[in-house]
C-alpha cells in the first residue's frame, strides 16, 4: 500500500500525480474463500478489514453487486453520535465513536471525522423529559451528553432560531460535543484500500444469486453473477436488501425496507457550526466541508425497494428547516436522493449468528447505520471469527424479537402523551 | 447608454427603455429583456466569477440554466439576498444589485488564486491523502481553513422577507419545454381536446426559436410561427401557459413538480405576490420537449473568460442583440458550429479561425462556411489559450503533427455537439440508450404515459422538431381519450449527426471538464489510475458533475474521457443517476406557507378563548394548545399548581379535557372488535357502564389507554390519549380492514365533535347536578365508571363518572359548539363552591398522587401492563387480543423488568428531575431505572415521584440513589399510590 501523506503528495506533484497506484485491486473472484462478506458498503468493508487485521484471517472476499460504498454508505447524511438511551445501544455506538476518533490514522485515509457536536432540540415538555433522561443515562454510561437551555443552545449554534414566535419554540437541547460528521465515501474507500492491502479481495459487480447449504444445513458456497464461490462462512451486510439475501438461505428477517431521502443545498461559505436535529418537527441539518447544507428527515411512509421517495417528504423536511433557520429560506436544494433502509421492529440493529451454521448477519441499522460503521465492522468481524458475539453486540441478536428482549430506542425517544 | 457590444438592431430587448443596475458596485445599463449576463456582455464584461477550487477567473460559458461559471449573489438587503444565482438566468430590473462570489478582495484580484499556483499539490481527492497529522489537526487546523476556502456564495443572514405559494393541479397533457417541439406538442394536444399545461423555464416561450436566425432550413419564419402558435394557445380555454416555470422533478405516475418564478424579475412587485410558486402537477400524459445542451470542447486553457459555447454566442446575438466578441476562434467537433460561424460572420464579427478536430467537415453548413471564405482548418485542435482575465489568443495545432499557429482573438467559441436534456426522462425511470452517431444518450422510448419530442430525443432541425412535437401532442391527447378514434402513432425517427465525443487533445496544461468544480482531464485520469472506474466513483472522487450545475455541460465529456482512458464503450461505462431537481429549487418554495403559526395546524379547544382571557399559560401537546396552569396575579407556576391542586382536593376543579381523542365505535360486532383491540373484557360490559381500556401493540407493550363507555349494545364511546388519537384510529382501521374484514363495525373520529368539561372534587356533584336533566347523579344511581346520555342546559350530554384525580369526578361531553357555554355556566354556578379551573400541570400532579400513569411518560413503548401495575385490566379468559401472544415471551416474565413504583426523597423538599437515573448504593454507575414523573405535592406536603425500577415491586422500602450532575439524592421505594389508597374518595 502506498502511504498517503502531505510529503507523498508533494513528491507526486513533481511527476504530475501520475505515480499513484490503484487504491484497491479489482480481482476476479477466486474459487474458494475462508470467509465471504456479501455487501460492499462501509460495514461490510470494515468487517473484512477487521477480520484480516484483528483475527489474522486470510483469503477473504467482499462481494458487491454494484460499486462499493454505493448504498447507504454513500447516501446518508453522515451524522455520528452515541447519545442513545439504553446501555446496550450507547455502548454499541460509543464503541464506534471511539474508533472514529482515530479512523483516519488507522486507515491512513482522511475520513474527515469532524466532532462538531450535535444539538437535539426539545420543543415541548415531553421532549425535555426524554432528553434529560438521555443525558442522565448517558452520563452514567460515560457518554458525553449535556442539557442546554434554549439560550445556551443558541450560543452554541448562533444561526438557530429560538424565539417564542415559533410554532414549536425551542425549550432547550441535548448536546453531545463528541458527535460529528465524516466524509462518507472516504470511509468506504479507506476501508477498501486498507482491507485490500491486507489481502482481502474486493469483488465489485458481483451479485449473490443464491446461498448453497450442505446436508447439515451449513453454509457451503455462494452462487454469484460471476460464478460459484465456495466458503464456510458468510457474513451478510446488505442493508436494505438483507431480507432478499437471507431469503436465499431460507431465513425470514424481521425487517422492513423503506426509502429514506436526503438533500443538499448549493454550497455556501461556513454558516452552520454544528449538527442540529429535531425529532419533533422532523429534520436534521449540518454543513459539509464543501459548504452544502446536508439535510434529512424521517423515512417515507411506505415500504419499497425503489431508491426514490415522494416530494412531500422533502417539502415537509424543508418546512422544518425553514422554521428553525428562516435565513436559509432562500437557499436552494441542489440534489435530493433516496436510499433504502432496513428497519427492525425495535429500531436497533442485528449483529449476530443465525440458526444456519456459518451464516452471520449484520443489518437493521435503519436510518442510522453510518455512525456505527467502524464499531459494527469490528464487532461483526469478532462474531464471525470467533463464532460468538463480542459482549458489546451480544444483546443485538436475531432471537430477541422472538423472546422480547428488545432494545427499543425509537419507543424510548418519542411516543404518545 | 447602451453597451459598446450591443448590436444596432434586432434581438428581443426593448431598446426604448433603459435599466440601470449594479454589479460589484459599478453601475451598468441594459434593456428590458436582458439578463444579467447579456447586459454585462453588452459592456464587454466577461469576467463574472471565480471557480470553486482553484479560484480561476471565469466568464460566461452558456446562455441558460446550464451555466457553470457566472454565479452571482443578488440582492441589496440580506432579507432578500440570494447566493449562487446564474447570471444567465437573472433578469435585470431597475435597482438590481449583484455581486461576484468566492473571491477576496476583488473579482479581478483574488488571493484565493494561490490555489491555482499550488494546483500540482491539489489533484482530485488530495484531501483524502493528507491533513491526518496530528490527529487533532483536521478538526482544529485544516478543516476550518478548507471550509473557508470552499463554499461559493454567502448564505443570507436575515430571515427571508418573501412569501411562497403552492398549487396542486391536474391536467391531461403536461408539456415541458416551449421550444419548437414543445409549442407544437401543446398546440396539437389542445387541438385534440386535452387540457394542456405548457411550462418553460425561460422568461418567454420559444426556446431555440429565439436564438436562431429568422428562417428555418425549410424557409419557415421562426418568430412568425412562434407568434401564431402562441396566439392559438393563448386563445384556447383548455391551455394553461407558464413561463419562468421549471419542471424540476418527475415522480411516480406522472407526478411532476414545477417551480414558477413570480417576482424576481420585477423591480417593484406587488407585496401580496409570492416570490415563487410550487406547482404539483398530476398529468395523465407528459410530453418532454426539454431540448439539448451544447457540450464544451476539452482543451488546455478552455476555461478562460471569453471562452464560450458557440450556441450561447448565437443566443446573445439573436435574442439579446449582443456581440460577445469582435475576433473569434471557433473550436468544434460538430457541424452545428458552422451555422453559428455563418451567423456571427453575417453579423459582422471576424471569424479568425475555425478549428475542427475532425478529419473532415462535410455537410451543407460546413460547405457554406467554406464558400463564405471562413478560415476553416480540419484535423486541428486548440493547444493552448492565452490571456488572464480575458482570452487574448489561442494556439491552434494540427492533430498528430507539431505544426502550431497562434491566432489572436477576444472570443473563443466551442461546440462539442449537443447533449439531449434527458434529466426528467431519466427521473421518470425511462431507460436511456447510447447513440453512437449522435454521441449522446437518448431516451429509449415512450413509457406509455410519457413521451419525448424534439432535441431531447436527438431531433435538432427546427422543422423536424416541430413535426415531431405535433405528433407527440396528438398521441398524448388521443391517449387521454381512450374511447376516441384509432390511436395515432409517432412516425419520425432520429437522424444521424456527425458529432464526435470529447477526446482529450494532447497537451501538458490543464483542460477543464467540470468548470465550476475545477475537474480537469488529469483528475479524471488520476481517478481511473487509482481504481475509481465506476462512473459513480469517478464522479464522487473527482467531484465532476457535482457542482451547482449538476454536470449539465460536463457529465458526457467526463464519461467520454473515462471511456477513452478505460478503452471502453460509452454505453458500457454508463451514466450516473439523474436526481431531482433539474435546477436548484428554493427551500422556501418547497416549504411554502408553512411558517410560524402555519407551520403546523394549531388545534384549540372550544374553551381556549376563555382560558386565554383567564391568563392561562399553554403548552404544546401534539398540535394542541393545552392550558398548563392559570396563574393568578404574580403567582409562579408552582404556586398556581399548588392552589389548583388544593381546590380539587377540597372543593372542586374544572378541567378542559376536550383534547382527549374520541372514537365512536358502532356496529353489531363493536364489542367483539373492542375486545380484540383492547386487553379488557368488553362483551360483558353493561350498557351504561364504562371501563378503563388498555391497548397494546403487537409487541405486547402499552400503546394507549382511555375510558370506553357502552352507550348501547352496538355503540361505544372510546376515548384515547391526546397524542394517540390518530394512531389508535389508524391501527383500528388497519385491523378492521385487513385482519377482521368480517366484523360489522364502523369507526368515526369524534374528537372534535365533543367538548369535554371535566369537573373533579368533593363538590363536583353539587355543582353540576342542577344542570343535568334526565340522569340521577346520586352515587348509587350513577356510580364510579357509569355513563349516561341526557341533556345539560338544553344540549345533548354524554356524561361519564370517571376520575383522573382520585376524587369524585364527572366528564361532561357536549357538542363542541356548546362547550364554551356549558363551561361558563358551570364556572358561574361553581363560584360559591370555590370551583377553580386547573391545567395540565395540576392534572399531572393529582394523577401522580394516585399513581395513575400517563402513556408516554410512565410508559415509553417498552412497558407491559404488568410493568405498569395494570395487569388487572387484562380480561380473564380472553382467547385473544392484540399483543397477547407477545406477553408470553421470555423477556416479559423476566423478574428484572422495570416496574412502576413510587419514590420518596429523604428530603421532602427535593423534587427529583424527570429522567433522572436511579442506582443502588452498591453500584453507583449501573442504572436500574429512571424517574418518570416528579412533583411537589401540596396534598402530601412533600415531593413525590413515580419511577420505573428494575424489579421495583420487590424493592418496597429499599433505599436507592438518584445521582445528579452536582449531587446525589437518596430516595426510598414506595408503592405508586400516595393518596387515598383505598379509593374512598373516588367512590364517594
Amino acid at each position: 500500500m502506498q502511504r498517503f501523506s502531505a510529503l507523498a503528495l508533494a513528491r507526486n506533484a513533481l511527476s504530475g500525480q501520475t505515480g499513484w497506484q490503484r487504491q484497491w485491486r479489482s480481482p476476479d473472484p477466486a474459487k474458494r474463500y475462508n470467509a465471504i462478506i456479501i455487501g460492499g458498503g462501509g460495514h461490510g468493508l470494515a468487517t473484512a478489514f477487521h477480520l484480516a487485521r484483528d483475527h489474522g484471517m486470510r483469503n477473504i472476499a467482499v462481494l458487491e453487486k454494484s460499486w462499493i460504498g454505493g448504498g447507504n454508505t454513500g447516501r446518508n447524511t453522515t451524522i455520528i453520535r452515541s447519545n442513545y438511551l439504553f446501555n446496550a445501544s450507547s455502548s454499541l455506538y460509543d464503541h464506534a465513536v471511539k474508533l472514529w476518533e482515530n479512523l483516519s490514522q488507522t486507515l491512513n485515509y482522511n475520513v474527515m471525522f469532524s466532532q462538531r457536536g450535535v444539538l437535539m432540540l426539545a420543543h415541548n415538555v415531553h421532549d425535555e423529559q426524554v432528553f434529560k433522561r438521555h443525558v442522565h443515562a448517558n452520563r452514567l454510561n460515560g457518554v458525553d451528553n449535556e442539557w442546554l437551555t434554549a439560550a445556551q443552545a443558541k450560543a452554541f449554534c448562533p444561526p438557530l432560531r429560538i424565539d417564542a414566535g415559533m410554532r414549536y419554540p425551542v425549550l432547550g437541547a441535548a448536546l453531545q460535543r463528541r458527535a460529528g460528521v465524516a466524509r462518507h465515501d472516504a470511509v468506504a474507500w479507506g476501508y477498501a484500500r486498507a482491507a485490500d492491502a491486507l489481502g482481502v479481495d474486493i469483488v465489485e459487480n458481483c451479485a449473490a444469486t443464491s446461498i448453497v447449504r450442505d446436508r447439515q444445513g451449513a453454509v457451503e458456497a455462494v452462487e454469484t453473477t460471476r460464478g460459484r464461490i465456495a466458503t464456510a462462512k458468510i457474513g451478510v451486510v446488505a442493508a436494505g436488501n438483507t431480507s432478499v439475501i437471507m431469503g436465499m438461505a431460507g431465513l425470514r428477517m424481521p425487517l422492513e425496507s423503506f426509502p429514506l431521502q436526503a438533500l443538499v443545498s448549493e454550497p455556501v461559505k461556513p454558516v452552520l457550526p454544528c449538527i442540529v436535529m429535531s425529532n419533533t418537527i422532523h429534520a436534521y441539518i449540518s454543513q459539509s466541508d464543501k459548504g452544502e447544507l446536508v439535510i434529512g428527515a424521517g423515512t417515507d411512509a411506505y415500504i419499497s425497494y425503489s431508491q426514490r421517495g415522494a416530494l412531500h417528504v422533502s417539502t415537509h423536511t424543508l418546512e422544518a428547516i425553514c422554521e428553525l433557520f428562516p435565513q436559509f429560506r432562500r437557499m436552494r436544494m441542489l440534489r435530493n436522493w433516496g436510499g433504502i433502509v432496513d428497519v427492525t421492529p425495535d429500531r436497533s440493529p442485528i449483529i449476530a449468528k443465525t440458526s444456519v451454521p456459518g451464516l452471520y448477519v449484520n443489518c437493521g441499522w435503519g436510518t442510522g447505520g453510518f455512525k456505527a460503521t467502524p464499531g459494527s465492522g469490528h464487532l461483526f468481524a469478532w462474531t464471525m471469527a470467533k463464532d460468538e458475539p463480542h459482549p458489546i453486540n451480544a444483546p443485538f441478536t436475531l432471537e430477541r424479537f422472538r423472546d422480547g428482549f428488545l432494545i427499543d430506542e425509537a419507543a424510548a425517544a418519542a411516543v404518545s402523551h | 447608454m447602451t453597451g459598446p457590444f450591443r448590436t444596432e438592431i434586432g434581438g428581443r430587448i426593448d431598446r426604448t427603455r433603459r435599466i440601470d443596475f449594479r454589479f460589484d458596485g459599478r453601475l451598468y445599463s441594459g434593456h428590458p429583456g436582458d439578463n444579467l449576463a447579456s447586459a454585462l456582455l453588452s459592456h464587454g464584461v466577461h469576467l463574472l466569477g471565480r471557480s470553486f477550487k482553484y479560484h480561476r477567473p471565469r466568464g460566461v460559458l452558456g446562455a441558460g440554466s446550464e451555466e457553470p461559471n457566472a454565479l452571482v449573489r443578488v440582492g441589496s438587503y440580506e432579507s432578500r439576498a440570494t447566493p449562487n444565482l446564474r447570471a444567465t438566468q437573472v433578469e435585470i430590473h431597475d435597482l438590481l444589485v449583484a455581486e461576484s462570489q468566492n473571491r477576496y478582495p476583488s473579482l479581478s484580484f483574488d488571493v484565493g488564486a494561490i490555489n491555482d499556483v499550488l494546483s500540482p499539490l491539489f489533484p482530485a481527492g488530495f484531501y483524502y491523502k493528507t491533513f491526518m497529522w496530528p490527529a487533532w489537526g483536521w478538526r482544529r487546523l485544516y478543516e476550518p481553513i478548507i471550509r473557508r476556502m470552499a463554499g461559493l456564495g454567502r448564505a443570507p443572514t436575515a430571515p427571508d422577507a418573501d412569501i411562497y405559494a403552492q398549487r396542486y393541479v391536474h391536467c391531461d397533457v403536461l408539456v415541458v419545454g416551449a421550444g419548437p417541439a414543445g409549442l407544437a406538442a401543446a398546440r396539437a394536444a389542445a387541438q385534440g381536446g386535452a387540457r394542456v399545461l405548457l411550462c418553460d423555464e425561460q422568461s418567454e416561450f420559444g426556446g431555440s426559436l429565439l436564438s436562431e436566425p429568422d428562417t428555418t432550413e425549410a424557409g419557415r419564419n421562426r418568430l412568425a410561427w412562434r407568434a401564431a402558435t402562441l396566439a392559438t394557445l393563448a386563445a384556447s380555454d383548455n391551455v394553461t401557459l407558464l413561463t419562468r416555470s421549471t419542471a424540476f422533478g418527475v415522480f411516480a405516475d406522472n407526478f411532476v413538480a414545477l417551480v414558477e418564478r413570480v417576482t424576481d424579475h420585477l423591480a417593484n412587485p406587488e407585496p401580496a405576490l409570492p416570490r415563487e410558486r410550487l406547482w404539483q402537477v398530476r398529468a395523465r400524459q407528459v410530453v418532454l420537449a426539454t431540448g439539448a445542451i451544447e457540450r464544451p470542447m476539452v482543451f488546455a486553457g478552455n476555461d478562460r473568460p471569453g471562452v464560450m459555447l458557440a450556441g450561447a454566442a448565437r443566443t446573445y446575438l439573436h435574442r439579446y442583440g449582443v456581440r460577445t466578441g469582435r475576433r473569434i476562434v471557433l473550436a468544434t467537433s460538430a457541424d452545428s458550429a458552422y451555422g453559428v460561424a455563418m451567423d456571427l460572420h453575417r453579423a459582422g464579427l471576424t471569424i479568425a479561425a475555425i478549428a475542427d478536430v475532425r478529419n473532415e467537415a462535410s455537410g451543407p453548413l460546413a460547405a457554406a462556411a467554406r464558400a463564405a471564405g471562413l478560415p476553416l482548418r480540419t484535423s486541428t485542435h486548440i493547444a493552448a489559450t492565452h490571456g488572464r482575465l480575458r482570452i487574448r489568443g489561442a494556439t491552434l495545432a494540427r492533430n498528430g503533427t507539431g505544426a502550431r499557429e497562434k491566432v489572436a482573438c477576444d472570443l473563443l467559441l466551442m461546440s462539442g455537439g449537443y447533449t439531449p436534456t434527458v434529466h426528467l426522462y431519466s427521473q421518470a425511470r425511462g431507460t436511456l440508450r447510447f447513440d453512437e452517431s449522435l454521441g449522446a444518450f437518448l431516451p429509449g422510448g415512450d413509457t406509455g404515459i410519457l413521451q419525448v419530442a424534439g432535441a431531447c430525443r436527438g431531433i435538432f432541425a427546427t422543422d423536424v422538431a416541430i413535426a415531431d412535437g405535433a405528433e407527440a401532442g396528438t398521441v398524448a391527447a388521443a391517449r387521454t381519450d381512450p374511447g376516441g378514434a384509432p390511436q395515432p402513432v409517432r412516425t419520425i425517427s432520429v437522424p444521424d449527426s456527425g458529432a464526435l465525443l470529447a477526446r482529450e487533445a494532447p497537451c501538458d496544461r490543464r483542460a477543464f471538464v467540470d468548470f465550476q468544480n475545477d475537474v480537469t482531464t488529469k483528475d479524471l485520469r488520476l481517478a481511473v489510475r487509482e481504481g475509481f472506474v465506476s462512473v459513480e466513483h469517478v464522479k464522487r472522487y473527482t467531484t465532476a458533475g457535482m457542482a451547482t450545475d449538476q454536470g449539465k455541460t460536463s457529465n458526457i465529456n467526463a464519461l467520454a474521457l473515462v471511456a477513452n482512458e478505460r478503452r471502453m464503450d460509452m454505453a458500457a461505462v454508463g451514466l450516473t443517476t439523474f436526481r431531482m431537481p433539474y435546477t436548484p429549487v428554493t427551500f422556501g418554495t418547497l416549504a411554502g406557507a408553512a411558517r410560524g403559526n402555519l407551520f403546523d395546524p394549531i388545534r384549540q379547544t372550544p374553551i381556549h378563548a376563555w382560558a386565554e382571557d383567564r391568563g392561562a399559560v399553554f403548552e404544546d401537546v401534539g398540535m394542541w394548545k393545552r392550558a398548563r396552569y392559570f396563574p393568578a396575579a404574580r403567582e409562579t407556576m408552582a404556586q398556581a399548581v399548588a392552589r389548583e391542586c388544593r381546590a380539587v382536593r377540597t372543593g372542586a376543579g374544572l378541567f378542559d379535557a376536550s383534547t382527549l381523542g374520541k372514537i365512536e365505535v358502532v356496529g353489531p360486532d363493536a364489542a367483539i372488535f373492542l375486545e380484540r383491540m383492547y386487553v379488557n373484557n368488553f362483551r360483558k360490559l353493561a350498557v351504561g357502564r364504562a371501563r378503563y381500556g388498555l391497548m397494546l401493540g403487537e409487541d405486547g407493550f402499552v400503546l394507549d389507554d382511555g375510558v370506553i363507555g357502552r352507550l348501547a349494545p352496538d355503540r361505544f364511546h372510546v376515548t384515547t390519549t391526546t397524542g394517540g388519537a390518530p394512531r389508535v384510529l389508524a391501527m383500528m382501521e388497519d385491523y378492521l380492514q385487513t385482519e377482521w374484514p368480517d366484523l360489522r363495525v364502523w369507526l368515526t373520529s369524534t374528537t372534535e365533535e365533543w367538548a369535554v368539561v371535566s369537573i373533579q372534587g368533593p363538590r363536583a356533584r353539587d355543582i353540576i347536578a342542577p344542570f343535568v336533566i334526565g340522569i340521577d347523579l346520586a352515587p348509587q344511581a350513577f356510580p364510579h365508571m357509569a355513563v349516561a346520555e341526557g341533556t345539560i342546559l338544553g344540549v345533548n350530554l354524554r356524561i361519564f363518572r370517571v376520575s383522573f384525580t382520585g376524587e369524585c369526578g364527572f366528564e361532561i361531553n357536549v357538542p363542541a359548539d356548546y362547550g364554551s357555554d356549558v363551561w361558563h355556566a358551570i364556572m358561574q354556578q361553581g363560584t360559591v363552591f370555590g370551583l377553580t379551573p386547573y391545567g395540565t400541570e395540576a392534572m399531572h400532579v393529582l394523577r401522580a398522587e394516585k399513581g395513575y400513569i400517563i402513556v408516554g411518560q410512565e410508559s415509553d413503548g417498552t412497558a407491559t401492563p404488568d410493568d405498569l401495575g395494570l395487569g388487572w385490566a387484562i380480561g380473564r379468559g380472553k382467547s385473544d387480543f392484540v399483543g397477547k401472544r407477545s406477553l408470553a415471551r421470555a423477556a416479559m416474565r423476566d423478574p428484572s423488568r422495570k416496574q412502576l413504583v413510587g419514590l420518596l426523597t429523604s428530603n421532602g423538599e427535593t423534587v427529583l428531575q424527570e429522567g433522572a437515573q436511579i442506582v443502588t448504593a452498591a453500584n453507583g454507575n449501573a442504572s436500574i431505572g429512571h424517574v418518570t414523573s416528579a412533583y411537589f405535592s401540596t396534598t402530601l406536603g412533600r415531593s413525590m415521584a413515580l419511577a420505573m425500577i428494575s424489579g421495583g415491586k420487590a424493592r418496597m422500602g429499599e433505599k436507592l440513589l438518584a445521582p445528579m450532575l452536582d449531587r446525589t439524592h437518596e430516595v426510598t421505594v414506595a408503592p405508586a399510590m400516595f393518596y387515598d389508597p383505598k379509593g374512598e374518595r373516588l367512590y364517594g
